[in-house]
């Protein structure tokens, strides 16, 4: 066998090394959830991801304590007059981890990268707004050339976009928009992920990762914020899916932060540790999606029954008892470019029992009744809590004459049903991407593949591609709240709740700003002893 | 005997194939792939995706293509931790597990048999009753339950121990993992050794040994214990397999990053490279430590010897 020991007697012998030599460096434990995939911006796909990739490398622009865009590596940006054009002037002082400076053209291979279909990234889609992306990453267009990023010279570079995107700055702090080192990946191709020879340009560099156990950060000397701004040492970036194990350890204080929490815990924390637990809004819905491609799921009377008896104040309160807001309408409350509550059910403000006796009269219109009993088939993938969401909301149809037959299948099978459409009702999810409706508002337009349940309408779809054109922002917002309100007048889906961010935080930990995107970089924390 | 090693060898070799073509389509028959998730990715993103690790060809190709590297002991790629190989991730992984499972395997033959020994010399008296009822317990409650327990009490509340990770890998940190994977064996290879030398301690031999005036001490250790191993060696084979995949959950929990937990974690995520490297490694492990326990047999029974 060619297991070599010898790269964990390596890996010990720095641990040791670097456990001694950092007694009293000032090191934040986190339960940051799954294995990380990769350290490779163009290989990730999940949040845990981009809380370690966050800290190490830094775009175009990165986030506030309260994740708002702030400039990152560009100093300065100017906009062309027809929104197409950005061009952006890079830090003298921006450097990688190596010393060596982050130039444009860093980005630009690094956007070439990401579009290039033989790299393969999951997430490239994200950056379709640059010109041509799309149609590299599709493989129409051969010629990487052709893609709309350009270094002008060594610190400019020119990004020109298919249509105005109001929401850029927002969208270039995401990981897909990170540079990487040229200078490196020229020299060993893929291997430069590997800790011995990855360099980054954020705040931290990582210095460890052992997969299956944790990523280890430390300060990047050459961060041109200055290491000495940062207070934190560096982030051990636990890999852990037991959530009560991880909250066994920070109740014996071997963490300092969770990111999730069992939540039968969650009284507990609230009685007994006052101040810890940050339940705050977050930019995501719960909802279920109806396939409308299957009867009797196309008739709209249907659907908008089944949404009325949905009792969703209860949901959150009591079924869950974590206290998540009911949704009444489809896009989270708190997103930029929106009015803070959008469009909402014409109904949301009436008593469930009225709506449960429109939901009856409706069903019977569509001629269900106790003679001729509906029934779905409820999908969703196994997990406790969905499970206790399904046999509620079961419940709660049950007084309209509805059987409900429950189907749970591991996370895998589960979506690959909900893409072939082999199924009636179903559960999903959607965490935002960036700061903007659309993000939500995409999910129900034709053609997109995250709108399982086929709904279409035409002027939905014509309202968003005219907001994709609209420069001026209020006339934009006032179209995305008209398109989601055709959406909910037509039940396009379900939504039942939207997510907190459910974070514990040690009360040593400080700056700790709950917002609606979850981000919180390290670099603004700080920690007492 | 290097024949007799080398005989073993080989007749497993068509068992392994078996069960790594059987693993192989099994695997693809599941519903759902790697890239099934939450956020679906457009056909185009998919088609790069799959183009990227061949999962495009044909089964018959992938399958013969597999084989191909495997003759050359490369396991291929793992499509949930990118920036390793699944060889590479075993080869970390391996120590973790090995240190965790050896330990645990030490602790139960040392603590069974000794716990054996006193339950038969005292047999149906006070300490056999108590050595039993621990056992019992040790046996039925399930390590999912017992290692929560253990982190609270001697974690959360007195705060003697860590309550998860490997730390340094000191004693400290291995402590209450290793009890939690051993005591069901400790319960296990206890009885056996008790109820054996019961039976070995009433045998015409023992007799005749206790006759000639021989101490009971050596009595029991010279003359008794060795064919009263018998048993419990036939067991160790088994009860190491047990050990080395059954720390699945104790790695779990105790977020120990050895390579159980790729077993589940991997089925799950349907890395069809890790479940894959993962059965192959448990098979040969297990081919090996069978082995070992049939050169036991013939150490210490002379008839399987002649044989």
């Amino acid at each position: 066998m060619t297991f070599s020991f010898k790269t964990f007697t390596g890996a010990l012998a720095l641990s040791t090394l670097l456990a001694l030599g950092s007694a009293h460096a000032k090191e934040l434990v986190m339960y940051n959830g799954g294995d990380v995939t990769s350290l490779d911006p163009h290989k990730l796909s999940g949040d845990w991801e981009d809380r370690v990739e966050g800290d190490i490398f830094e775009g175009l622009f990165t986030e506030d304590a309260t994740a708002k865009p702030i400039p990152g590596v560009a100093e300065s940006h100017e906009t062309s007059e027809d929104g197409l054009t950005w061009t952006f002037k890079l830090r003298d002082d921006a450097k990688w981890s190596d010393g060596e400076p982050v130039t444009a053209e860093d980005f630009v291979f690094a956007f070439k990268r990401l579009m290039d279909p033989k790299t393969a990234a999951q997430y490239a889609y994200l950056q379709y707004p640059i010109k041509n992306a799309e149609a590299i990453n599709t493989g129409k267009i051969d010629d990487l050339e052709q893609l709309g990023v350009k270094a002008v010279d060594d610190k400019t570079l020119e990004i020109t976009l298919e249509q105005p995107v109001p929401y850029y700055p927002s969208l270039l702090t995401h990981y897909t928009a990170y540079p990487v080192p040229k200078h490196l990946i020229d020299k060993v191709g893929d291997e430069w992920v590997q800790i011995a020879n990855i360099v980054t340009d954020g705040p931290y560099k990582p210095v460890e990762w052992v997969p299956g156990s944790h990523v280890l950060t430390a300060k990047n000397e050459h961060w041109h914020g200055g290491p000495d701004t940062l207070d934190i040492d560096g982030v051990r970036f636990l890999s852990m899916e037991d959530v009560s194990a991880g909250f066994r350890r920070y109740q014996a204080g071997e963490i300092d932060l969770m990111t999730d929490y069992p939540k039968d815990q969650f009284k507990f924390i609230q009685e007994n540790m006052p101040g810890q637990g940050h339940f705050a809004p977050f930019a995501g819905l719960y909802y279920y999606v109806f396939n409308t491609a299957k009867p009797p799921f196309d008739d709209e009377k249907v659907r908008e029954a089944l949404s009325l008896a949905v009792y969703r104040e209860v949901i959150g309160a009591k079924v869950l008892g974590s206290g998540e807001p009911p949704a009444f309408g489809w896009v989270p409350p708190g997103m930029n470019n929106y009015p803070e509550e959008g469009a909402r059910f014409d109904w949301a403000n009436e008593a469930y029992p009225a709506r449960l006796e429109k939901a009856k009269a409706l069903l019977e219109e569509a001629g269900y009744g106790p003679d001729k009993p509906l029934n779905v088939t409820l999908s969703y993938n196994t997990n406790d809590n969905h499970k206790r969401v399904a046999v509620a909301i079961a419940a709660m149809w049950k007084p309209l004459g509805v059987n409900v037959s429950l189907e749970n299948t591991e996370v895998k099978v589960h979506y690959a049903n909900l893409r072939q459409g082999a199924f009636e009702v179903a559960r999903a999810g959607w965490l935002a991407d960036f700061n903007d409706p659309v993000n939500f508002l995409d999910l129900l337009k034709s053609g997109i593949e995250m709108n399982y349940g086929q709904w279409s309408n035409p002027d939905y779809n014509q309202l968003l591609d005219e907001a994709a054109k609209t420069q001026d922002l209020d006339q934009r917002a006032g179209m995305l709240e008209k398109a989601e309100k055709i959406a909910l007048d037509q039940d396009a889906a379900l939504p039942i709740y939207f997510y907190l961010s459910e974070n514990i935080v040690s009360p040593k930990i400080e700056g700790f700003v709950d917002n609606v995107f979850d981000k919180h970089r390290t670099r603004w924390l700080s920690m007492t002893e | 005997m290097l024949i007799f090693v080398l005989k073993r060898l080989a007749s497993t070799i068509p068992v392994v194939l078996i069960a790594i073509t059987a693993c192989f389509f099994i695997l693809r028959l599941a519903p759902g792939g790697p890239f099934d998730q939450e956020r679906a990715l457009p056909p185009e993103v998919l088609a790069n995706l799959r183009a990227y690790y061949h999962l495009d060809d044909s089964l018959i190709v992938q399958y013969f293509r597999y084989l191909g590297r495997l003759a050359v002991l490369d396991l291929g790629p793992s499509f949930v931790t990118k920036d390793f190989t699944v060889a590479r991730q075993i080869a970390i992984g391996l120590p973790y597990t090995l240190i965790l499972g050896g330990s645990a395997f030490l602790l139960a033959i040392v603590g069974g048999i000794v716990a054996g020994i006193y339950g038969a010399l005292y047999h149906n008296r006070s300490a056999d009753w108590l050595i039993g009822a621990v056992a019992m317990t040790g046996l039925v409650v399930p390590n999912f339950l017992v290692a929560p327990i253990l982190q609270l009490v001697f974690g959360v509340r007195l705060g003697w121990l860590p309550v998860g990770g490997w730390g340094d890998g000191g004693p400290r940190f291995l402590l209450l993992p290793v009890i939690v994977l051993a005591l069901p064996h400790i319960a296990r290879i206890s009885r056996l050794m008790r109820g054996s030398l019961i039976e070995t301690m009433n045998s015409n031999f023992i007799k005749t040994a206790t006759a000639k005036g021989i101490g009971r001490r050596r009595v029991v250790l010279r003359h008794a214990l060795r064919p009263a191993l018998t048993p419990v060696v036939s067991y160790l084979g088994p009860a190491a397999g047990y050990l080395l995949t059954g720390s699945i959950v104790v790695e779990q929990i105790f977020g120990i990053p050895g390579i159980g937990r790729y077993f589940i974690n991997a089925a799950l995520n349907r890395d069809y490279g890790m479940v894959l490297g993962t059965v192959i490694f448990y098979m040969a492990l297990i081919v090996v430590l069978n082995l070992l326990v049939d050169l036991a047999y013939a150490w210490l029974d002379p008839k399987v010897r002649q044989r």
